[in-house]
């Protein structure tokens, strides 16, 4: 199952829609880091609304993804996620996922704008 | 009584599984935070079952009385078992490259959680209650 990449600007959206295999994790994380490289986008929104299930091997590809993102020079705002997802993960164990979250897209879109700007502000 | 059997040899069972789970669980009336969990823990537990032995039993049922609402899952596998168990339970142990968390979150997750391993045979039993009102 092919997750769709968008480009919109200097950032690219993605928005997983499906019950993701961990074969199908592997593969997004692998065409998310090369559109990124290829178009030089510089940010990255991953919209999760539609996963009900987020387990730790779903958590770390997410957490390698958007560390993966960030080396090649996006920066990732992971946006949308169930608050039952949360309650979950919290439970789970601690620092499942460390990435930055938004509540929806459209925050998701405003904060990845911020921090791109704050990096461009960073001295050197 | 509800009862469903699947046989855990891919990646893509394990998604069948945790959504048998989460069906069960929203038909029994459990609420949306409890079907998460669940389906959870069975995606944690099928998801050994394929890293450690290859392929393995994941069986759901409904044991509710009339004093309790009662899901019991049960996870089976046939490959190597688990040598030290109290270090698999500890959360951040791992013989793989995982993250170490599998087991000692879906017991998290869960109001019961039984675990027997010996090579050749590993037995995990989850149950989710709810009080009748």
């Amino acid at each position: 199952m092919k997750i769709p990449i968008l480009q919109l600007k200097n950032l690219l959206l993605t928005s997983i829609q499906v019950e993701l295999t961990d074969r199908d994790a592997i593969d997004f994380q692998y065409d998310v880091v090369h559109k990124v490289a290829e178009t030089g986008a510089e940010g990255l929104v991953i919209d999760i609304t539609a996963m009900d299930v987020v387990d730790s091997f779903i958590a770390r590809a997410l957490n390698e993804t958007a560390r993966m993102a960030r080396l090649v020079g996006a920066e990732v705002v992971i946006c949308g996620m169930q608050p039952t997802v949360a309650l979950t993960l919290v439970e789970m164990g601690r620092e499942l996922i460390d990435v930055e979250s938004a509540l929806n897209l459209d925050h998701g879109f405003e904060k990845a704008q911020r921090l791109i700007s704050a990096k461009k502000r960073m001295p050197g | 009584m509800d009862k469903k059997r699947i046989e855990i040899k891919n990646e893509a069972d394990i998604v069948l599984a945790r959504q048998a789970g989460r069906k069960m669980a929203q038909s029994l009336g459990f609420g949306p935070a409890d079907q998460t969990r669940l389906a959870t823990a069975i995606s944690e537990l099928t998801r050994n079952v394929i890293q450690y032995a290859q392929q393995g039993i994941f069986e759901i049922c409904d044991q509710s009385n009339r004093k309790a609402i009662i899901i019991r899952v049960m996870v089976e596998d046939f490959g190597p078992g688990i040598a030290d168990l109290d270090k698999a339970m500890e959360y951040g142990f791992s013989t793989s490259q995982s993250l170490g968390v599998g087991l000692p979150a879906a017991k998290k997750l869960v109001h019961k959680f039984s675990i027997k391993s010996k090579p050749g045979h590993t037995k995990v039993t989850m149950v989710m209650t709810r009080k009748r009102v």
